[in-house]
Formats: structure tokens, sequence, C-alpha cells
């Protein structure tokens, strides 16, 4: 059982039976008044999203899904496509019940796929990956405009911010749970 | 281990932070108020229903400098500031951290109104020290600084934001839900708004209208649809605020949280206290408005989970 304190993004809770993962939280506080917790959830099933204001002291039951270790294989047009490590049979996801976790996606990466029955409905990936810069400008030394940060492309497309030293063909971590830059890769 | 990155980033907001604080300091030496500095342990917090303190060996970490700061007041102390760091448990979001940075300032022979005028005269002055305005750009709106501000009442708000009254929305205990959903994303997005004249069930340690018994005289000032300061006309009724911290404690109790000695020696000499006003001001939200980042973690050199 969850309560309120408990929320967070991510979580996953059963409401009417139905598994929802929260994908934005807010604490909240009007002066003097009480807290509430505001959140977006997202129906892992139908994909819908809703908002929800919760109180202290309300409780839920936490969405227990099946979860099954694949590895990424292949994205084509809007499906991507992972394998079961254990019986190689192959399931596919939309981008859309992606979110997310399409910008850390590479070739056999290792993820848990969340199963509600038969469908996969959620994906669980390492708190850190390795992606390759392939796309950012170049850092003059000297440069006093004093800018802490430039824009960099990943080889999956996805954008964020790095330290002006970072360079095209490096390696960077990226922690997958807030989307940011976490450090350089050596060699 | 490299540099840690997050923390070399944020140097540049600190930085300006320093500036900040800096400015208000000025401000307030320059108008001739007196800075003080009251303990942060104490043995009874105001009792609040949704304002928990954290207990520190037998005592309190303080949620707010208010009590010590109304002592001095009661004892002739006619303007004083203080920018201290305070302690609330169980709050944390894009808003707010459980230890933060308040900036409380109190004046004798004057009103609410009378801190309005100032307080917008000193974020004016805040500004152009760090020469920033009269528009502050905050997450893609620009707040212009240069008067007249808004004002509106909360009963006023309600009307304009909602489809209950203020006093519906007591009665069916969804108050503080119509707040946060409805009126506060309206609040201070062309210039700040000051809402206030909050229902007296809202009160707090505030003063009612003369006039008015059910309306306190009490504001909260807004700008880009945050809270940034709660300021009232204050209370100098011993009897009536016994009343309402008796009324508190209880509601505390009855919802299971922990009970706070009566704080006595505050309440005995608030009957000296002279008419006066006082606010509270949220600097790490201030900063967060001037230098327009959208979560409080951005303006402080940590947070608890990075410790």
């Amino acid at each position: 059982m969850y309560t309120s304190a408990d929320l967070k993004k991510g979580l996953k809770i059963l409401i009417d039976g139905e598994p929802y993962i929260v994908t934005y939280f807010d604490f909240t506080k009007p002066g003097k008044g009480q807290a509430l917790y505001r959140t977006k959830l997202r129906n892992m099933i139908t994909g819908i999203t809703l908002d929800r204001t919760f109180r202290p002291g309300d409780t839920f039951e936490p969405a227990s899904l099946e979860e099954r270790p694949m590895q990424y294989l292949y994205k084509e047009e809007n499906l991507y496509h992972f394998m079961d490590n254990e019986t190689y049979e192959q399931i596919t996801m939309t981008e859309d019940a992606l979110g997310d976790a399409k910008n850390y996606l590479t070739e056999n990466l290792n993820v848990k796929i969340l199963m509600f029955g038969e469908k996969a409905i959620g994906i669980e990936l390492p708190n850190f990956v390795n992606l390759r810069v392939v796309k950012t400008d170049q850092w003059v030394k000297g440069d006093t405009s004093g800018s802490d940060s430039k824009p960099a492309t990943v080889e999956t497309g996805y954008v964020l911010r790095v330290p002006p030293f970072v360079e095209e063909g490096e390696l960077i971590t990226i922690d997958t749970r807030t989307g940011e830059y976490s450090t350089r890769v050596k060699g | 281990m490299p540099r840690n990155w997050a923390l070399v980033r944020r140097k540049a907001l600190l930085e300006r932070r320093a500036a900040l604080i800096h400015a208000v300091r000025q401000f307030f030496i320059d108008r001739g108020y007196l800075e003080v500095e009251t303990p942060h342990r104490i043995p009874a917090p105001a009792p609040e229903i949704h304002i928990d303190a954290l207990p520190s060996g037998e005592w309190y970490l303080h949620p707010s400098p208010e009590l010590c700061m109304k002592r001095l007041l009661a004892a002739g102390y006619e303007k004083i500031f203080q920018i201290c760091r305070c302690w609330r448990g169980g709050e944390r979001g894009r808003l707010h951290l459980p230890e933060f940075t308040l900036l409380e300032w109190y004046r004798s022979g004057c009103d609410y109104f009378g801190l309005m005028t100032e307080c917008e005269e000193m974020i004016r002055t805040v500004a152009e020290a760090l020469n920033r305005g009269p528009c502050l750009r905050f997450q893609g709106r620009d707040i212009d600084l240069s008067g007249p501000w808004e004002r509106i009442t909360v009963r006023e708000a309600f009307h304009r934001y909602t489809t209950r009254t203020a006093e519906e929305a007591l009665a069916l205990d969804v108050f503080d839900e119509e707040m946060v959903q409805e009126i506060e994303p309206n609040l201070g997005l062309g210039n700040p708004t000051f809402l206030y004249d909050y229902p007296c069930q809202r009160g707090s340690l505030a003063r009612l209208k003369a006039d008015d018994p059910e309306t306190a005289e009490r504001f909260e000032l807004y700008m880009g649809g945050i809270e940034i300061a709660n300021a009232f006309s204050e209370l100098n009724d011993p009897a009536e605020q016994r009343k309402r911290f008796e009324e508190e404690e209880t509601l505390r109790r009855t919802l299971g949280k922990a009970s706070y000695p009566a704080p006595e020696r505050f309440l005995s000499e608030l009957e000296t206290l002279p008419p006066s006003a006082g606010i509270a001001l949220g600097v790490d939200r201030l900063a967060m408005v001037f230098f327009d980042v959208a979560t409080i973690d951005e303006v402080v050199a940590f947070t608890p989970e990075e410790l």
C-alpha cells in the first residue's frame, strides 16, 4: 500500500483495477493550507492521461506488473522491437508507450519490459546509459561568455545540455531518471 | 572522481542569489530597519494545523521566526527584519524544500496595505540594484514590476476563476484544491498580484477587519503563479490569539499530529504589541522568479537529495 507521501514520477498504482503510471508529480501547498499532491497519471493500457490531486493520507494499491528481462533490437517505423532474453520471443512497443525511454535505447540494451497480461505496457531502463555524442559545437578555448553548458545531440537523436569540454564522438553517461548529463566515459 | 558537474553549473546562479540577498539587506538597512537574529531552536512553535515543526532535541527548529520577532516588536522595536533558515517537515516539491530561506519584516504603526506598498518598493529596488526590470522574464512571460500591481480579494478571485464562492469552497472543504488548481496559476502573470482579505477561517495570526469580522487582514503576493509572500495586520489580542492556537492544537491532535506546548511568553507579551504588520517572503522563490528557473532546486547549493 502506498500513501500520498510515496507519490513520485514513475510510480505505478492501481486505480479502478487499471495500472497507471505517474508522469508528473508536484507537492503543492497553498499559503497556510494543506499539502496537496498534484499528479498526471497515464493509464498504462489505454495511454490516456488524467489530472488527479491527492491529499495527505490518501492510499493506493501498487500496480503489480510482471517484469520480463529483454533486449532492445531495432526500430521500424513507429514500432520498437524487443526480444525476451529467456524465451527469444519478440514483442513490439509504440513510441507513445515508451515515453522518454525512447531517448536512451541503443541496440542490445538490456531493459525490463512490464507486462499487463500479455500486453507490454511499460519499460524500466538502467539508471545510467552510455550514449555517443554525434553533434555538438566546438568549445572555443578562452571563451568568457559565461556560458557553462551547450546543447549536444546523442546517437538516439536526444538533445541535452553538456559541459563545454564535451566533444563530438565522445561517449557520455546520462542519468535516465532525469535525462541529464552525468559524466564523460574515458577511452 | 571528476568534478561534480551539477555544482559547477550552479555557481553562476548562486552568485546571483548572493547579490539578490545583498540587495534585499541593503534595502532594509537604508530604510532604517534593524537586522535581528532570533534563535533557530525554539521550545514552542506557533500551532498551525498544516505546518509541521521538526523536533531538535527537546525543542523544535523554527518553522518561521514569527513569534520571537513579534516579541521584539511588542518590546518597542519598531522596524525589524531577518533573513534566516527555516524548517518545515514533509515539504518537498518544485517550490518546496524542508529547509529554506525566509525573509521576514515587521513594522509598527503599519497595516497590511502599508506592507503591500513596501513590498512593491522592495522588489522594484532589488530589481534595479541587479540591473533587472522593469520586466522580469519568467518561464516565457514578462512580469512587469512597474506599478500599479494587481490587487484582488480572495472572494473576487473565487468569483473570477472558479464556479464557487469562497464560502461554498470552505463549506465543501475544497478551498485549497480550488486555490492550487484554479486560482494560483492565474495570479501574478502580467504584473505581480496581491491576493488579499482572506475568509476569517484562513486568518491564521491575522487581525480581523474592524467593520467585517468575517474577513482577516491578510495578503499573499504572487509572481508568475507562484506564492512569494504572506502578510498580516498582526493580531494583538492575547485572548483571541490563545483561542485560535487552542483550536489549531485541537485540529492537530485530531489528525494525529504532534502537539506543541503553548508559546506562553509570546501570548503574554502580545498585550503590548502595538498595531503593526508583518510579512514572510520566500527568498528562494524570489530568486527563482528573478533568475527564471522552474524549480527551487536550482537556486540552492544543495538539495536534501544531494547530501
